[in-house]
């Protein structure tokens, strides 16, 4: 019993860092139908970033977290305006091999100026972990959730309860008349994917002082990524939320009960059930209609 | 024929010609290590120690009276590259020998390549007991393979107080050849195994075997893995307040990174290692260790790095040596050199004797092995 609270406690805390980049992706994925392969790469971003402005820069450690969300919010505008902009109405194969590129460039560039040896973030918090009877687990990690939690909150009402998140559902169903009831749909492009890889890169910045930072963090990040948006349905916030946790929960109790050494293949294995069974994805229609 | 026609193929010719001519005046040694990916500390510091060597030598005049150069590629801590890597280095650079490829995997997938173009390799770091046991006669080796490392921690077990240990080590023939070998010492010698958990080489969550072990009622745990992954498992382990006597294998834990990335969460560790840099002096050749270790802080690397830099630094001296000895730079002539190479390296006596099946042989070197430990947040050896 309690190596399964562990478990428990352990698939929570990895839980929201998958939520989290899995929200990035649905907005960008499933709303804009970007087939976004620079999201890994922004989540490594987030977390270089993280590491520049906590040593380099000398921020404080909750300076740094902010600083790390907007310098990503900053990239992904950026990666619109000059890629995406010029390439609106082309067909999804171009797009698809113009992000591939930017992916490249992006994790290429950050193994040119940073090198391929790993880098630690100092965490602020004590090393001695909370412990509640046989449980334990680290304030750092604690933060994580608690930090993942509230942006994911903040998300989800920032889409579904503001008007800019109004515009976006409004701009992504149907843009002509979006852009008829006076809605700015070249801003809403741009927002939508700033948010998206602001999100991915405070995903980075999370758990880069959790684990260690490295240019190719990144790339089995993106690939759980897509898993998740695809098990939660395209475009759906809930969806991501949800599938997160089931990603997480399958893989710790995967490689707690089961054989660590299939961890990985755990994750998939569900989404696979699920897919057989709802081949839309968890919350798919729901989501869509409204 | 019109001179048009002829123009480029004789100067094609030319070419061909000027290539290995141009080659004769260096000696080339190829360096397949990985520079990026979840190996890139370890492979990284192992190629800086490869330039200090092959520098040493070249201001001495070089070998067989021409500079060496090194080819080195980066095997993206990646087996399919690996063997890519080695082709290009044999094929397009023509490197009569090579040193490689950090990790047992990497290693094991470069083993074929040897055999097809018949070129000696010299590995540097790889444990794994199959890379000197499958009747490659190309291989030749001077870390200790996992058996040699248990086998030397063997009498440590008892003054240690050990009695159940479970095994942590991470997913690759390295992982679990060291968990087979050390499982199998500590079996003769009537202690109790328990689990043996695995990690893949990328893994950064290692919560879930982590919440396993902490279960048990084993005393020890002995990890196998590279230092960024050691790192993660001690800052987890803290976390989760498994307490355990802690025992790492492999010597690529560069304690001196450990103890500054980890911090307190390292503290009690312990961890075979095959190079005592914090005691020059008590190296096996002490003037040799202070040239090196001066050299490697001269270029502005870690200290930590030396623990598995130094076997960059002894691998080109002993692929050098083979050099002189043959005469010439053929893979043939060198092949048979390294088994009369004779010197002393930063952790002992570098000599090669016979491993694997007969007719068919590898070349193994025994160095010495020493544990160490974190304490007070300082490294010392153990002394048992």
């Amino acid at each position: 019993m309690d190596q399964f609270l562990q478990h428990l406690v352990n698939a929570m805390v990895l839980g929201g860092a998958y939520a989290l980049l899995g929200i990035g992706l649905t907005l960008i994925f499933g709303i804009m139908n970007v087939v976004n392969f620079t999201h890994g790469a922004l989540y490594t971003f987030g977390a270089y970033a993280m590491f520049i402005a906590s040593t380099a820069l000398g921020l404080n450690f909750f300076v740094a977290l902010p600083f790390a969300i907007v310098a990503g919010l900053a990239l992904g505008a950026a990666i619109e305006l000059t890629l995406l902009r010029p390439l609106r109405g082309a067909d999804i194969d171009t797009t698809m091999l113009v992000m591939i590129g930017a992916g490249i460039i992006l994790q290429s560039g950050t193994l040119w100026a940073f090198g391929g040896v790993a880098k630690a973030i100092p965490s602020p918090f004590p090393d001695a972990p909370l412990t509640l009877g046989s449980v334990s687990i680290s304030w750092l990690r604690l933060f994580v959730l608690v930090a993942a939690a509230t942006l994911i909150a903040v998300a989800y009402a920032l889409i579904n309860g503001s008007r800019l998140g109004r515009a976006m559902r409004a701009t992504f169903q149907d843009s002509d008349a979006a852009a008829l009831m006076g809605v700015n749909v070249r801003f809403i492009y741009t927002a939508t994917f700033a948010l998206g890889s602001s999100l991915s890169a405070a995903a980075g910045a999370l758990l880069g002082p959790v684990y260690v930072v490295f240019p190719q963090m990144g790339d089995l990040a993106a690939v759980k990524a897509f898993a998740i948006v695809i098990l939660g349905g395209l475009g759906s916030i809930s969806g991501a939320t949800l599938g997160g946790f089931i990603l997480a929960l399958a893989e710790e109790f995967g490689a707690g009960y089961v054989s660590s050494g299939y961890r990985d293949a755990m994750g998939f294995l569900i989404i696979i059930a699920v897919l057989l069974a709802k081949p839309t994805g968890l919350f798919a229609r729901a989501e869509r209609v409204g | 024929m019109p001179t048009h026609r002829i123009a480029p193929i004789a100067a094609l010719a030319l070419g061909l010609l000027a290539g290995p001519a141009a080659a004769e005046d260096v000696i080339k040694i190829g360096v397949n290590e990985p520079l990026t990916g979840p190996f890139a500390a370890s492979g990284s510091y192992v190629v800086n120690g490869a330039k200090i060597a092959a520098d040493e030598i070249n201001a001495k005049g070089g070998v067989l009276g021409k500079k060496i150069q090194l080819i080195i590629e980066d095997n993206k801590s990646n087996p399919t590259e690996a063997a890519s890597v080695a082709e290009k280095l044999i094929t397009s650079d023509q490197t009569p020998v090579m040193m490689g490829a950090w990790g047992s995997s990497l290693t094991l997938a470069v083993l074929p390549k040897l055999e097809e173009y018949e070129v000696p390799m010299l590995v540097e770091t790889s444990s794994s007991g199959k890379i000197t046991t499958s009747g490659n006669p190309f291989v030749f080796r001077i870390s200790p393979p996992s058996a040699l490392e248990a086998e030397s921690f063997a009498p440590m077990v008892d003054k240690l107080g050990v009695k159940k240990v479970d095994f942590l080590v991470i997913n690759n023939d390295w992982g679990r050849g060291a968990a087979a070998d050390f499982g199998k010492m500590l079996r003769g010698k009537g202690v109790e195994v328990g689990l043996t958990e695995t990690m893949d080489a990328g893994a950064q969550d290692m919560n879930a075997q982590l919440a396993k072990i902490k279960g048990t009622d084993a005393d020890t745990l002995m990890i196998t893995a590279a230092v960024d992954q050691l790192t993660l498992v001690f800052k987890q382990m803290a976390a989760m307040g498994v307490k355990k006597r802690v025992v790492t294998t492999g010597g690529s834990q560069n304690p001196d990174q450990i103890l500054a990335q980890a911090g307190s969460a390292a503290e009690k560790t312990m961890h075979l290692t095959t190079f005592l840099p914090w005691a020059p002096d008590k190296t096996p050749d002490p003037k040799a260790t202070a040239y090196f270790l001066g050299e490697w802080k001269n270029r502005g690397y870690p200290f930590a790095g030396s623990t598995e830099s130094f076997r960059g630094y002894d691998g080109i001296r002993t692929i050098a040596a083979a050099i002189e000895k043959a005469g010439s730079a053929e893979p043939k002539a060198i092949q048979k050199a390294f088994w009369d190479v004779r010197f002393t390296g930063l952790n002992g006596p570098i000599a090669f004797t016979k491993a694997g099946p007969e007719g068919k042989e590898s070349g193994q070197s025994k160095p010495g092995v020493y544990l160490i430990e974190i304490a007070d947040g300082a490294i010392g050896e153990v002394k048992l």
